[in-house]
Formats: C-alpha cells, structure tokens, sequence
C-alpha cells in the first residue's frame, strides 16, 4: 500500500523485481514521515546553508544579451558545494539513511556531478559509499573521479553495454536487490522506481522556491520563461516545480547530440517512445521491439535512454515545452559564456543556455525577462573542451 | 495451464521433485538453442522456462546478462522468439512450457497482443522479473483472459500479507526465491526458509518451484526435503552454454550430463 499516488498521470510507477518492494515502500515511509519531521527538516536546512552554501545567486548576464532587449538571468547551482545542483538531494538522502539505519550507500554515477556530490555527504555524515560509474564515463570525467576517491567513495568501473550511465544504474539496482538491508540506493535524478521521483523533486524543488524569491526582488515579476537542461530531469523539476501554476513558460531541453537517429540522442521526449525500464513508466529510447538503446550526448551527465515519469507527464499535458539543442550547439554555448560572463557551465547546462540564446537571438527586440538554470559548472568538462577545440569543432578558440 | 497441473500430479506419483531448466531463447544461436532443447527433454526435465532476450535484465546476474546480450547481438527479435517458441511447442505437445520475459518487451507489443500470441502457441505461463504483485493487475487480466498462468516471485523477505495475496493469484506453480540479489550460482547460502513454505502451504495448493543459483544435486535435495515441489536451474546451464559456445558438441555433452545428474537429484522420497 502507497502511502503517496507512485504515478503522474500514466507514468511512473514501481517496476522493480518484487525484492525490492519492502525497501521501497520503507523509503517512501521515512521521506513522508521526514518532510513533517522538524528535526530533519531543520538539520537538512542547517546542512544546506552552512555545507553546501545555499541560496545560490541569481546572476544578471549583461553582456551575452548585449543589442537584445532580453534580461537573462541564471540560477547559479554551479556555485553550490560540489559544483552541481545534485548536493541539494543527496544531503536529503544521507540522512534518510542515516534514519533507517542503512550506513552503506550505493550510488551511480555518470558525469561524476552525482558521484562527487554523494561522496562528500558520506563523507559527512560518516557512511560508507560505493559508486558505479561506466567505463566511458571513467575515462572522460577522470578529475571526478580522483574526487570522488579523495572523499574514501569505492567506484566500481562497469563494462556492460554502452559503459555509460545506464549500465551504472543497471548494477546500482542489481547491487540494491542484494544489500537492500543494509544499503540505501541513492539514484542521483528524478527517475526510477516510486519514490525516488517524488522524493527527489521535492528535495531539488528549493531551486525554485529561491529563484521566485530572488526574481521577485530584483525584477518584482515573475520571468517569462524558464529553461533547463533534461538528462534524467532533476534540475530541470527542481527549478520548475514552484512555477507550475504560474504564468511562466518552462521549457525543458533535451541532448539533440549529433542527429536523430538512435545512438545519436539522449532525447527520450523528442524521439523516444513509452516504456517500462529502470522501475518507471517513462518515455524511452528503444528499438520497434522494446529493447532499450544506447543514448549520446557530450555531456556524461545527459547520456541517459530515458527521463523522470514528471516530465514524460509534463510533456504529455503540454504543461512544460521541450526541445532539443545538438552537441555542436551546446559547446558554441559554452565557449559564448565563457567568453562573455567568465562562467564555465557544465556542458549540460550548456544545452539550455545555448537555447536561451537561440530564442533571445530569433526575436532579440522582444522584452523579456529569461531564467536558465545552471545546474553546474563546467569544470569537469575542460578535457572534453579540450579535445573539441583541438578538433576544430570550437571556432575562434585557439590553444 | 492444465499441463502444469497434470506434470506435478505425476511427478507426485513416482515421488519425484520438478526440474525447470531456464535458458535464453535463441542462445548461443538458433540451430544450436534447439539441440540444447532437445538435450534438456531427452535427459529427464519436467519442464521449461524460456527467456525472451531484453537489453537490460535487471534481475538477472552476468551469466544470463551475457546469454541476452550474445542473443540480441545476432539480431534475433521478438518475433524470431516466437517462431522457435512455435516450434518447440509442435515437437513437445505436452511439455509445460513458461516464458520470462521483463516488462518492457510486452508493453511495446500491446499488452493483450502478446498475451494473445502467447495463447496461439500455447505457452502455458509468464512470469515477469520487473513487475512486482503492485503493478501486475493489467497484466493479470489478459494472462486470465488468454488462460495463461501468471508466476509470481515469493521473495525471502515476504511477509505473510504478500503471501496471502500470492497465494491467491499465483497458478501454474509459485516462484520461491531463497535468497537477495539477482540470478547466478556464486552465492552459497540458499536454503529457503522453511517458514515462508509452511505458510504457502497452509494458503494454496499451488506448487512451489526454488529458483535462483540452484547447481548442485545437494541443493535440489535439501529444497525438496524443505517442501519445495521442484527447482529451476539457469546460470548453471547458460555458464555451459558460455563456456562451449564455440564447441556445440562439447556443450551438449556437458549440459546432458549435468541435467542427468541434476534430474537424479529430483528422485528421492518426498515426504
């Protein structure tokens, strides 16, 4: 019996091997019982404030909108301890755990964002943790890793299909069916099995709350749009969320990669279909028989067959707009605000700048008032910037 | 779903425990996939469990992980399953056959579309890894519409309420499982809790069949002396499949012999 409705509309659900039942149902129990629990409520508070560094700056961009009428401001989860938006959930999770009683944490990892962010809360909070992480993801996000290892986290390569991030979640969940007594599975997004896309939407949903604060006291309005990055979708709900029922345009963006045919996206929304995978009813990258496919993106963090079940719903009711932005797209973003602002964003935040700036650049007269969330920062990218500039994929960008 | 019912009434008879053996469809390749089901119905078992390949077996462990992976890299699709599944059914009319098969696979179907094909064939059960009790009810209802038996996993950490329910929906034979974690034969604790047995006794007459890293005749025997009806044997077959895949001959051999002894194991006196 659910304590909470495991479903947005027809997606979402628990579609996890029936072993994992009773751990599910005892996570949901704590989170409910945790979002009415003072004590927690004010230690999570404490924690986010004084660890992690919130609330995180809402930036005016003057010069990349310079000749336009548009304001664009963005949401620096970048300067959030770790370096991404995913410490705000994962110190939520550590001390679940710790409220269970489950001292060893299993996590996934794909660009190394999750990974860090889970490493420094076992850290603090004295849990032991271990994270797999795809063999391709290894190679291309080595600092993160080396972080991760500094903090005492064990990382387990994975080799299995595409060594990417879906491979991780497959054996994180593997790895929870057999230590579900001890072990709390910390799934790094707002995907999965019930709870985990409740839970960490409202876990990530301060993202939001903050930023109508802070819109409200610099411009004394709401913006016109929102615009966030979608890779699993736990920035992008974190930031939407307070905005649902407002006037606001929320628009989600998906990794275009290098074109639309299977193995060239991580574009679900755009291209996928529906399907049960990973303990959700989502929309999916497969093949006309049901078999889940490899996803591609530049950024790690976005390499991901499917998406959160909230925004398959969102998607589905045309509540939140989705497009997608290409990989090229992404890294002329990157270098543009480098170049114009001195922020280095993750290059999955990179895909909804590089959007902003599309549309500011289509109608650069309207007035506007745009908010891109930037979910991290791009530090972890500069390999990969890197490469790409050696490549002559970056133009006007010399080494 | 009849001929489950008429396998364990004469194995009861003669005093015998089932023997399941699970392998993929299509594994290493199609020609050699049905000598091994020849192989495995001329040494003894009583019954089958085909998996239908799928990118991303969750519940399974590496052994049968790699058998779904060597399947799908041949391009062997769904309806390429079904067609092998045609024909086996023809040549063993009477041989209860199940089929595993994760969620996803289905749903992209059309739900009643492959319980209905399932009907044609006359496969006589489903089970789903990926789907507990709490999201099977769609299921359920084309698997009771199209008479196909619906297999539910009892896993070690049931309460009694779960069993209630399973008890109740579960027909053709109940999945035991003994232990956590995914499927695979490296695990050495496997004994089901004879608790969890009294209690599904105590609910239905449904058959319990043990699965999950069963692959020795001592196991078999401790199952079947728990109260367990019979047991399911995957990794241990598909391992063979793995290791002879370049030497079919060697393979068949091996799994002949195996699935003897393991049969062998099956014959003592049930109490």
């Amino acid at each position: 019996m659910n304590l909470l409705n495991p479903y947005f509309g027809n997606f979402g659900g628990m579609y996890v091997p029936q072993i994992l039942m009773p751990a599910l149902q005892q996570l949901e129990k704590h989170f409910v019982e945790s979002q009415n629990n003072k004590k927690f409520q004010n230690k999570l508070s404490y924690l986010l404030k004084n660890y992690a560094g919130r609330p995180t700056p809402l930036t005016l961009c003057k010069n990349i909108t310079k000749n336009t009428n548009t304001k664009l401001y963005l949401k620096r989860e970048d300067l959030l301890h770790g370096g991404a938006h995913k410490t705000n959930q994962v110190l939520a999770q550590a001390l679940l755990a710790k409220k269970m009683c489950k001292n060893n944490i299993i996590a996934e990892t794909g660009a190394g964002q999750h990974g860090i962010a889970t490493a420094f809360a076992c850290s603090l909070l004295n849990l032991k943790c271990r994270i797999y992480m795809g063999n391709k993801d290894i190679k291309r996000q080595e600092i993160n890793v080396l972080k991760m290892k500094l903090m005492g986290a064990t990382i387990i390569p994975v080799k299995s299909g595409s060594a990417t991030l879906k491979d991780a979640c497959n054996e994180a969940l593997r790895d929870w069916s057999e230590n579900y007594s001890d072990s709390h599975y910390m799934l790094g997004t707002a995907a999965g099995p019930h709870p985990y896309p409740i839970m960490v939407r409202e876990f990530q949903k301060i993202i939001g709350i903050e930023t109508k604060k802070q819109i409200l006291y610099q411009e004394k309005k709401l913006p016109d749009k929102i615009i966030a990055c979608v890779g699993g979708g736990s920035n992008a709900i974190g930031i939407f969320h307070d905005f649902i029922k407002d006037n606001v345009k929320l628009i989600g963006i998906e990794p275009g990669g290098t074109g639309m045919l299977q193995g060239q996206h991580g574009a679900p929304l755009q291209y996928g279909k529906t399907g049960i995978y990973f303990g959700m009813k989502s929309a999916m990258i497969q093949d006309k028989d049901g078999q889940i496919q490899q996803s591609h993106s530049i950024s790690a963090g976005l390499d991901f067959p499917s998406v959160g079940p909230e925004h398959a719903w969102l998607h589905s009711i045309g509540r939140v707009k989705y497009y997608t932005i290409s990989d090229q797209e992404a890294l002329d973003a990157f270098i543009n605000l480098c170049q114009s602002e001195g922020i280095i964003p993750a290059l999955e935040s990179a895909h909804a700048i590089a959007y902003a700036l599309k549309i500011i650049n289509q109608q650069p007269n309207k007035k506007q008032i745009i908010i891109v969330n930037l979910s991290g920062r791009g530090d972890k990218d500069i390999a990969t910037i890197h490469n790409n500039i050696k490549n002559k994929r970056i133009k006007n960008v010399s080494i | 779903m009849y001929r489950y019912n008429k396998m364990f009434q004469s194995i009861k008879l003669i005093n015998e425990g089932c023997l399941m053996p699970f392998v993929t469809i299509g594994d290493p390749s199609i020609q050699t996939f049905y000598k091994i089901i020849d192989i495995l119905v001329s040494a003894g078992i009583n019954a089958l469990e085909l998996g239908i390949p799928f990118s991303d077996p969750l519940a399974d462990g590496v052994i049968v992980q790699n058998a779904n992976n060597r399947v799908l890299s041949q391009n062997i699709t769904i309806k390429k399953c079904f067609t092998i599944l045609k024909n086996i059914r023809q040549k063993y009319p009477t041989l209860p056959i199940g089929i595993l098969v994760y969620a996803n696979i289905i749903f992209n179907m059309g739900i009643e579309k492959f319980y209905e094909k399932c009907y044609k064939i006359d496969i006589d059960s489903v089970l789903i890894p990926d789907v507990p009790l709490e999201e099977s009810n769609i299921f359920r209802k084309y698997a009771q519409k199209y008479n196909i038996s619906e297999i539910l996993i009892c896993p070690p950490n049931a309460n009694i309420a779960f069993i209630k329910k399973i008890s109740k929906i579960s027909t053709g034979f109940i999945y035991l499982i003994a232990r956590s974690g995914v499927t695979g034969f490296i695990h050495q604790k496997n004994n089901p809790s004879i608790q969890i047995i009294k209690q599904i006794k105590q609910k239905t007459s449904t058959p319990i069949l043990q699965g999950f890293g069963i692959s020795t005749a001592s196991q078999i025997k401790n199952s079947l002396l728990l109260g367990t009806n019979g047991v399911i044997c995957g990794s241990i077959i598909i391992n063979l499949i793995q290791k002879f895949q370049h030497n079919p001959e060697i393979m068949l051999k091996q799994i002949k012999n195996l699935t003897l002894k393991l049969k062998a194991a099956t014959k003592m006196s049930i109490p």
